[in-house]
């Protein structure tokens, strides 16, 4: 037998050819696999190399210091040549504290940091309830939020103070009793509204407790005469309480101890700083009308069934702008003759009609994606409506619902900036309108709208980010 | 051991009204129709009083006084000596074209860029998805106030299409010149193109308030006449198919119907172009369409379409790869497993988010405000407004008519929605 | 009579206003506040800085009123309006009083119940075009593309010039001034129209002024003055005599410099009146006596306001023309203060 050759040992492997490897393998499977990638390809890259040849002088050339706009572009003109183009940075220098808080006094700026800062702390016990690592976590960034930005804002040392007292008792109490968190988020509104348009301590207190004095009346009278006659008695005395009982107790204790922060006018509001406020305002009082309107649509009650829907799709039906018109110049229509208040409550007041239209639907989608066995368990166990919605169904139609609501919320965000068309100065377009009719700043126009736009850009995808990331979470915990 | 009874037989009583479940809905809805009565008496109550205190009253014969402002873009006739409803609707026209026009752009543009997106080439699924974000993370308004902005600074003037004896002599080229052959001038003023004129045209027909153009209704008509007469075709063509299991040839009949009767028409009525000439200031002859509304249409299609993207990518990523392969193993050829299995599929889901895009562009024309573009905003809710001081009449006229235009999209989207919807449960 | 409404939780803030009753000057007092609805930015008239403080030749007016009212000349709320918005505003008692380049006319008087109470500026709308188009004269555009501002009167002028002279324009409309301004140095209008006085700010503040023209056609009267709600005579007077009594110290030499002075040496029984010093005067507007001289003292006589904000010398340079005094050939002229 012929002895045949037999390999002892393996070869090393070669290396796959050029064009299977590396950059090359990676081009010709991701840009250049078929005739039409190839061509796709083409394109991208020339619009891409159009995109960056024009512009990219413009950004080159930017200026960062400069006195008006001519100036601005004599500075280009030295630098770059005749006929060159170049940014005018210097326009947001000088007005990026409009941009950002309008007329806000720049030696209050503190106030409205300190309630954005405080906002997250109020959304922890929300979105992590109950977890103390979480909870600690947000806190400490939220305190190193504030510390820094306080910093730089020169806040005065109160304000400092105050930030260290409140967050660190807020991490104590996260520590010992998470659950009992919910009730600085419950507080926070009236803080948020002290904090920005100041005045008297004892205003929000005494607001604060009307609701205190609903919910007594409720739990004292609920056992004597039933829960929704209670409901309406406690509604009733928290009503007296604000009409008659407010002032004179509000004034009788500003008297006793006068604890106050100077009184900022809201039409000092702008900027940012009132995109921000007419959003979140808007977006947490339409939660719980959004949940009533929901549910009023998911009801078996003919009546109720009818003006929820009737309600919603006539708000859904007209563009918001018609609404913010409605604010501005129908609404003094509507109410006693004489009445009449701020234009930015009257606005937030119709955004959140407006939100809460669409949140209803929203909401509406979260109760129809829970299977029917939930409602039928809660049935089983003996639940009344109110008991089985509070127990078993808002919980997780709400939790289902949460990426849905901060798309909502984006969406709000974005349509602030309509504002600016009922006189109030939004960043978008109220600001820069004053800013283009600056003696300086005349003619310029492209600086302002990208810089707001970036700004909008920011906020807007992180939160659409985080709501996906939230969105896959959801997910794993429901299949 | 119990023993069932019956249940207590009691008279009513008032009490059972709050806690027997049989009479608490009734006695809820009650309570909540009062609440809201009472409710709207108020408002209606405070509405006539303030009406009264600023010497007001509540009617629209405002609508019928001479208007005395001009509009810049009217789809039908309109001058400044008629009245306010006349402008109205040249506002409402105004609203539904740039409404229409950016659904259809917005829905092609979309589907385009939704299925770039999950193509496998890396830059333009990169690029689409820049795209995607950027357009959804900002403000509409700035891209309205952008497009408008970008339109007028880069377009040449009119007078760059200038072409004087000098230049001629020197042989220079105007700095600026018309586009596909001469036809189309765009100016930083706005786009002119082209008009239909017939020589022998039928004339218009004045009902009082409208007047008709017959050439365009003609043509309408015979458009129609074709369409109905090529369906006829086809009924016949698919019961010849059932009958004897050949399809007779249809296409040329088709051809023949649909284009013959239109062509014939318009030649019969010497159609030509009136093509723009730069007269004076400005061209002169064509349609000049102005860029509030070419800016407002290019934004709310670029928004728009980066939402429908979104839409059409989930839509198709929600169909399984298994439903393309029971396909092909049923022996369908690729085009009848897009047409028959994928697309119903697909359409399912996409239609009903694909339908509040839709009215959402719509109701997002009314930021034409930004560019000053005459919507139904502008003209009764904005400069008949303001001439008139008729707020109450002119913004609950307004509501209204973009809450009918709302109902009527989603009434008929719901329809052809029920349509696609998979019957059987 | 002041009475707070309080809704729920936002009774916290300051939000709330009170109720506007029939008596405004009582209102404003009670208030210590003056609400004036302004322009939302219109560069020399009323426009705010990048810190928020108003200033231009509206603005002041307003000023001065509070000055008379309040005795401070910042304690003005300066409310932001739109075209759309503003009458409303005044209306609904949003604003005690409206500056804002309002043109004075028949039906806003009869219509829309508001009193105009003053003439603070007379203006009246003209073109601008740009020198090298060649036009001399507002009836050689034909064809021409306008640019204006919507919600104004000078649409409304616009197509009756156009109309009484039977020639063609292709309007473009615009939101606001620098709007308007940008379009047209774009050359996307060959002529913008707005009030004469808005033409020349805008022409004074371009990069090449001196290629720009205003055409010499001014077609319509454009009185433009402070705005009261119909209905409240007492206020409406207060207003209107503030102004006159900017008028009249620009008449009788009182600046703001020299008020103290003058009030101590006049023999002037006018002055004396005026700056309080003789008679009652203010009190029987339901103000104190020297009112009026807090007012000049404050923000100066008309002269002074004039040639601050808009006046020859500064960037919007205007000349007075038809606002100089009766004295120098113009149109201001105040009743006398007795």
């Amino acid at each position: 037998m012929a002895q045949g050759f037999t390999r002892t040992e393996i070869l090393p492997a070669l290396p796959p050819p050029i064009t299977e490897r590396g950059a090359v393998k990676w081009m010709r499977e991701n840009l250049f696999s078929t005739p039409l990638n190839i061509v796709l390809t083409v394109l991208g890259a020339l619009f891409v190399y159009w995109i960056v040849a024009s512009s990219l002088p413009w950004w080159l050339n930017s200026v960062w210091n400069a006195e008006s706009l001519s100036q601005c572009r004599e500075i280009v003109q030295a630098k770059a040549g005749e006929g060159a183009t170049g940014a005018c940075w210097a326009s947001i220098r000088v007005w990026w504290g409009a941009f950002l808080f309008g007329f806000y006094p720049p030696a209050e700026w503190w106030r409205p940091i300190l309630a954005f800062g405080l906002l997250f702390a109020a959304l922890a016990p929300v979105l992590y309830a109950g977890q103390r690592g979480n909870l600690t976590l947000v806190l400490g960034v939220v305190a190193a939020f504030l510390l820094v930005t306080l910093y730089l804002s020169q806040a005065p040392t109160s304000a400092f103070v105050m930030v260290v007292v409140l967050v660190a008792g807020l991490i104590a109490l996260a520590q010992v009793l998470p659950g009992k968190l919910l009730w600085f988020t419950l507080v926070y509104p009236a803080l948020c509204f002290w904090l920005l348009w100041g005045g008297s301590i004892w205003s929000p207190i005494v607001a604060m407790a009307g609701f205190a004095v609903l919910y007594a009346v409720f739990r004292l009278t609920s056992p004597l005469i039933g829960l929704a006659p209670a409901a309406g008695a406690g509604i009733v005395a928290a009503a007296l309480w604000w009409l008659y009982l407010d002032v004179p107790l509000l004034s009788a204790l500003h008297s006793m101890l006068p604890l106050e922060i100077r009184s900022i006018n809201s039409d000092q509001f702008g900027g940012f700083l009132l995109a921000t406020v007419i959003g979140v305002t808007g977006i947490s009082f339409s939660l719980p009308i959004g949940i009533l309107l929901a549910l009023g649509r998911q009801s078996d009650m003919l009546i109720v069934k009818t003006l929820s829907v009737g309600f919603i799709e006539f708000v859904r039906g007209v563009p918001l702008i018609t609404l913010l018109f409605t604010a501005s110049l129908l609404l003094q229509y509507f109410l006693p003759p004489g009445t009449n208040f701020d234009i930015i409550l009257r606005v937030i007041i119709l955004v959140t009609f407006f939100a809460a239209a669409y949140l209803a639907e929203v909401i509406r989608g979260g109760l129809a994606a829970l299977p029917r066995g939930q409602y039928e368990a809660a049935d089983a166990l003996g639940l009344d409506y109110w008991r089985a919605q509070r127990l078993i169904i808002l919980p997780q139609a709400l939790k289902v619902s949460i990426p849905a609501i901060v798309s909502t919320f984006i969406g709000l965000f974005k349509d602030t900036t309509l504002v600016s068309f009922v006189g109030l100065m939004d960043p978008l377009r109220g600001v820069t309108t004053i800013l283009r009719a600056d003696i300086n700043w005349k003619g310029i126009y492209w600086e302002p709208y990208i810089f707001v736009g970036a700004i909008f850009f920011l906020i807007c995808f992180g939160m659409s980010r985080y709501s996906m990331y939230l969105e896959r979470k959801l997910k794993t915990d429901h299949r | 051991m119990t023993m069932a009874t019956d249940a207590p037989k009691d008279g009513f009583r008032l009490s059972m009204l709050v806690y027997d479940t049989r009479y608490r809905s009734y006695t809820i809805q009650i309570v909540v129709l009062v609440l809201f009565a009472l409710a709207v008496a108020w408002l209606l109550n405070n509405t006539v009083q303030n009406l009264a205190a600023r010497g007001k009253e509540f009617n629209f014969g405002f609508l019928w006084q001479r208007a005395g402002y001009d509009i810049g873009q009217q789809l039908i006739p309109y001058n400044n000596d008629d009245n306010h409803f006349r402008a109205l609707l040249i506002g409402l026209l105004n609203t539904i074209v740039v409404a229409i026009f950016g659904c259809i752009f917005a829905t092609i543009l979309g589907v385009i860029i939704g299925v770039l997106r999950l193509s496998k080439n890396w830059l333009v699924s990169r690029l689409m998805t820049i795209y995607v974000e950027m357009f959804r993370n900002v403000p509409l308004l700035l891209w309205i106030l952008l497009s408008y902005v970008i339109l007028s600074e880069v377009t040449p003037q009119p007078r760059d299409f200038r072409v004087t004896d000098e230049m001629v002599a020197a042989g220079e080229e105007p700095a600026a010149s018309m586009m596909l052959f001469d036809t189309v001038a765009v100016t930083n003023r706005g786009t002119n193109i082209p008009s239909a004129l017939f020589e022998r045209g039928l004339g218009k027909l004045d009902l009082g308030f409208v007047s008709l153009n017959l050439d365009f209704w003609a043509i309408l008509a015979v458009l129609a006449a074709s369409v109905f007469i090529n369906l006829r075709i086809i009924r016949s063509a698919r019961a010849t198919q059932e009958a004897t299991g050949v399809r007779p040839v249809t296409w040329w009949k088709s051809i023949l119907v649909l284009f013959v009767p239109v062509i014939a028409l318009i030649v019969a009525m010497g159609f030509h172009l009136d093509i723009p000439t730069l007269q004076g200031f400005n061209f002169q002859g064509g349609i000049l369409v102005a860029h509030s509304f070419t800016a407002l249409l290019i934004a709310l299609t670029l928004y728009t379409a980066a939402f429908i993207a979104e839409i059409v990518r989930a839509g198709i990523q929600a169909i399984s790869r298994g439903q393309s392969e029971a396909a092909f193993a049923l022996g369908l050829r690729p085009n009848r497993t897009m047409n028959l299995i994928i697309l119903p599929q697909a359409l399912r889901v996409i239609i009903p988010p694909l339908i509040s895009q839709y009215l959402n562009l719509t109701k997002n024309t009314s930021l034409g405000i930004a560019v000053s573009y005459l919507d139904l905003r502008g003209t009764l809710g904005g400069i008949t407004l303001n001439q008139t001081g008729r707020e109450l009449e002119c913004m609950l006229l307004m509501m209204l008519i973009y809450l009918s235009i709302s109902l009527m999209i989603s009434a008929v989207m719901n329809m052809y929605n029920n349509s696609v919807q998979l019957k059987a449960r | 009579m002041k009475k707070s409404v309080f809704f729920g939780a936002l009774a916290a803030t300051t939000l709330v206003a009170g109720l506007a009753g029939a008596a405004t000057l009582d209102d404003v007092k009670a208030r210590g506040e003056l609400l004036c609805g302004s322009n939302t930015g219109l560069t020399g008239f009323g426009a705010p800085d990048a810190s928020g403080n108003w200033a231009g030749f509206d603005v002041d007016l307003c000023r001065a009123v509070a000055a008379a009212v309040l005795g401070d000349a910042n304690k003005v709320k300066f409310v932001p309006t739109t075209g759309e918005t503003r009458f409303t505003a005044l209306q609904s008692g949003e604003v005690d009083l409206l500056v804002r380049n309002s043109t004075w006319t028949s039906s806003r008087d009869s219509e829309l119940a508001l009193d105009f109470v003053a003439v603070n500026y007379y203006d009246g709308q003209g073109f601008m075009v740009k020198k090298d188009l060649g036009v001399s004269s507002a009836k050689e555009l034909d064809g021409a593309t306008v640019c204006i501002q919507t919600g104004t009167t000078t649409e409304l002028n616009l197509a009756d010039f156009f109309k009484q002279n039977n020639i063609s324009y292709q309007p473009v409309t615009v939101s606001d001034d620098s709007e308007a301004q940008r379009q047209y140095l774009a050359g996307a209008c060959d002529a913008y129209t707005t009030d004469a006085s808005g033409l020349a700010a805008s022409r004074a503040t371009m990069p090449d002024a001196e290629n720009h023209v205003i055409l010499p056609e001014i077609i319509s009267k454009e009185p433009l003055g402070p705005v009261v709600r119909h209905g409240d005579n007492n206020w409406g007077d207060v207003v209107r005599w503030t102004y006159y009594a900017l008028l009249i110290a620009e008449e009788k030499g009182v600046t703001s410099a020299n008020v103290e002075e003058v009030l101590a040496s006049t023999t002037d029984e006018e002055v004396k009146r005026l700056l309080g010093a003789s008679g009652d005067m203010g009190a029987k507007f339901g103000l104190d006596n020297d009112a009026f001289k807090r007012s000049i003292a404050a923000v100066g006589n008309y002269g002074e306001i004039f040639s601050r904000n808009i006046g020859e010398g500064t960037t919007i340079n205007l000349a007075r023309g038809l606002n100089a005094l009766w004295t120098q050939g113009g149109l201001q002229y105040a009743p006398p203060f007795r």
